[in-house]
């Protein structure tokens, strides 16, 4: 356990720090600089060059993948290691001012070409007409505002921001507690649940289709299981993906299928992290199984709850590859958001929207961050 | 099975003692939690079960009657074929495409990881300015929505940056290349890696990097034998999350690699079947065991290590 002394509690304190003065400064930056570029410039050459030889040479795709992991791991690892000692020979009251960006600094350059950068040119872009070249000014976000299949989909969203977590987390916190009672095959039991997390978007969404699959009259038998029941009920067959608004909650099932394994696996730990003394003390005192859960376990387990929630929330307004999937989202009225950033980006040609549909799905996701970004201090803070 | 006896035994909550009992601090339930927690299972299972018993029936079968009524004569060798799986790997092109995931994949799960190993060792053992400032920022990034990400990684890959006169970035051409895709996946994993791992390292004894340090050890040295030695659980449990990530991903694969049947993964391919056979239930479900058959075996051989990795930082406080 480190004193939290050693560490700045906030950019105040650094802020205040006075920078190196004169020339000798600088060139601690110029350093800093070339350490940190120097490893992504050198090592993205590096794959650039070996990948278009064996492009050129048109290897066999084995060839190219064994080289590419001697080369993406081999190569990264001895870059820092060529860097680390080029550090070494400078001279010594740099050296421990700079090496620390040579760690720190390929991965921030990786960060800002690939998350920062994108979000400030999205915003620019969004400002932009369908081509991306002349400037619109809000344009591009009254059509968000008004269109109505966007309106559609925002409406949509929030229902997937509710429902998702709320069920995967109900769902996951139930199973995590009865399962910890089970005398055995908790594990086993765990793992069912768990599996799905392994399948992609787009395998679940054939393994679901499977299940709401519906033919008419005269097209063929109907082998999908809701049908297959609905049949053996002696009712006639739905064509469930088409009934609005409940189809919705139909591709809603789909992602808490696959997610509630992963709350159920956190909040199981969480559970488990309880002291076993408090709960055989409520028990002693005559608690009821239903009162230990409602008041201690749950209590207990806040903190984790929350962060279980928060991830379900920022992948629920996220989801794109079940609706996606599924298709026809216009008209059966499923559209969400990040569906129609990919429609209107790549299938409609629309920059300008497209972009603008980014924005407005990164500007909902601010608060989560921000709440990420605090939650994280005050667990430093109590480290 | 010669505890069963003890195991079966009811206890009495107030008297507790029956020492492997207390050390769980569970009281095991009854009918209605077995019950229950069996109703869950096999509702959880069901969708797998559907496509898994799909694949294995002939295509006749399929498309006449429920994949339930197979249940009814399993040993009746007519219900059953390896057909579909044959046609799905050679005609539905799944053989390549699973080359191809492979190749996206490995280089896209193991360079982020090299990368963020280094990023997280400084973050928590370098002392420089700004640092928790960078790691804030790092956490902020876990959030941003890959979906900005993707039309101006786009554009840099198709038509380079510049400002002015000087190229910021060249034009490459790396759009519709592995490389392109690993680079995104690269980017696109990095926070979430980062954090992970700073998460586990951070959390290590300082004594025994002091010690080293005394030892006359320098950065670079405690990184490499100290540090990810020490680590692997962790680094273990990211490369799993990644590779489940990486290789069930359809968007960041659709934009910048492209759905062309020399390239395409296996999830673009699974959804080209889906649009252009959907009603090819033979075909599509074996077409989606086989796309999830290394992510279960990755899954369930390392399961510990991943659950371990998931909840290292989310149960804290």
């Amino acid at each position: 356990m480190r004193t939290s002394e050693e560490r700045p509690t906030g950019t105040a304190e650094v802020a205040a720090e006075p920078p190196p003065s004169g020339a000798q400064g600088l060139l601690v930056y110029v350093l800093r600089l070339v350490g940190a570029l120097g490893i992504p410039i050198v090592g993205f050459f590096l794959l650039w060059a070996t990948f278009d030889f064996l492009r050129d040479s048109d290897a066999n795709r084995f060839l190219v993948v064994g080289v590419a992991i001697v080369v993406g791991v081999g190569g990264v690892f001895f870059l820092y290691w060529g860097m680390n000692r080029i550090v070494d020979l400078l001279a010594v009251r740099f050296r421990e001012s700079v090496r620390p960006y040579v760690f720190v600094g390929p991965a921030l350059v990786i960060l800002a070409v690939f998350l920062v950068y994108p979000v400030i040119n999205t915003i620019l872009v969004s400002l932009k007409d369908a081509r991306g070249e002349n400037f619109v000014g809000v344009d591009n976000f009254k059509f968000v505002f008004t269109d109505d299949s966007m309106l559609r989909a925002i409406r949509n969203t929030f229902g997937w921001i509710v429902v998702v977590p709320l069920l995967g987390v109900s769902i996951g916190l139930a199973f995590a507690t009865l399962a910890d009672r089970l005398r055995r095959g908790e594990a086993v039991a765990k793992s069912m649940i768990f599996l799905p997390m392994a399948i992609s978007f787009a395998g679940a969404s054939i393994t679901w289709r499977l299940i709401y699959s519906f033919r008419p009259q005269g097209f063929g038998s109907n082998i999908g299981l809701l049908n297959g029941i609905m049949i053996g009920l002696g009712q006639h067959p739905v064509s469930w993906l088409d009934i609005k608004p409940w189809n919705n909650l139909f591709m809603m099932v789909i992602m808490v299928w696959m997610q509630t394994g992963f709350a159920m696996v956190v909040l199981s730990a969480a559970i488990k992290a309880i002291p076993d003394e408090i709960i055989e003390a409520a028990r002693i005192d005559g608690a009821s199984e239903l009162q230990v859960f409602g008041r201690i376990i749950v209590p207990s387990i806040l903190p984790t709850i929350a962060v279980v929630t928060t991830y379900m929330i920022i992948n629920a307004m996220k989801v794109f590859d079940i609706v996606f999937v599924m298709g026809a989202a216009e008209n059966r009225g499923t559209e969400v958001v990040a569906e129609r950033m990919i429609k209107w980006f790549f299938i409609s040609g629309h920059r300008g929207r497209g972009a603008a549909i980014a924005v407005v799905l990164f500007v909902a996701i601010i608060p989560v961050m921000i709440y990420n970004i605090r939650r994280f201090r005050e667990q430093e803070a109590t480290r | 099975m010669s505890d069963v006896g003890i195991e079966e035994r009811e206890i009495p909550a107030a008297v507790a003692v029956e020492p492997r009992e207390q050390a769980l601090g569970i009281r095991p339930g009854g009918w209605f939690v077995r019950l229950t927690v069996l109703a869950i299972v096999i509702l959880w299972m069901i969708p797998t079960l559907g496509v898994l018993i799909t694949s294995f029936r002939p295509e006749g079968l399929v498309e006449t009657t429920g994949w339930w009524t197979a249940l009814a004569h399993p040993f009746d060798a007519a219900e059953w074929t390896l057909e579909n799986y044959r046609i799905a790997l050679d005609a539905g092109g799944l053989g390549n495409a699973f080359l191809n995931s492979l190749a996206v994949t490995l280089p896209a799960t193991v360079i982020p990881i090299a990368i963020a190993a280094f990023a997280a060792y400084a973050f928590s053992w370098m002392e420089f300015r700004g640092r928790y400032v960078m790691f804030v920022a790092v956490v902020g990034l876990l959030v941003v929505p890959l979906q900005m990400a993707l039309i101006p990684i786009l554009r840099l890959y198709t038509n380079g940056a510049t400002a002015g006169n000087y190229i910021i970035f060249p034009d490459l051409d790396l759009s519709g290349t592995f490389l392109g895709v690993w680079l995104a996946h690269t980017g696109f994993g990095l926070p979430l890696a980062i954090y992970l791992l700073r998460n586990y390292i951070g959390a290590l004894p300082s004594s025994i990097i002091e010690s080293a340090k005394i030892d006359g050890a320098d950065h670079f040295t405690i990184f490499w034998r100290l540090i990810v030695p020490l680590s692997v659980p962790a680094l273990a449990a990211f490369a799993i999350f990644q590779f489940l990530w990486v290789w069930n991903d359809l968007l960041v694969a659709y934009v910048f690699l492209g759905g062309t049947k020399d390239v395409q993964v296996l999830t673009i391919a699974l959804n080209n079947l889906n649009g252009a056979r959907g009603e090819s239930w033979h075909l599509l479900t074996a077409a989606a065991f086989i796309s999830m058959t290394l992510p279960l075996i990755v899954f369930f051989s390392l399961q510990k290590y991943f659950v371990r990795g998931l909840t290292a930082g989310a149960v804290k406080g």
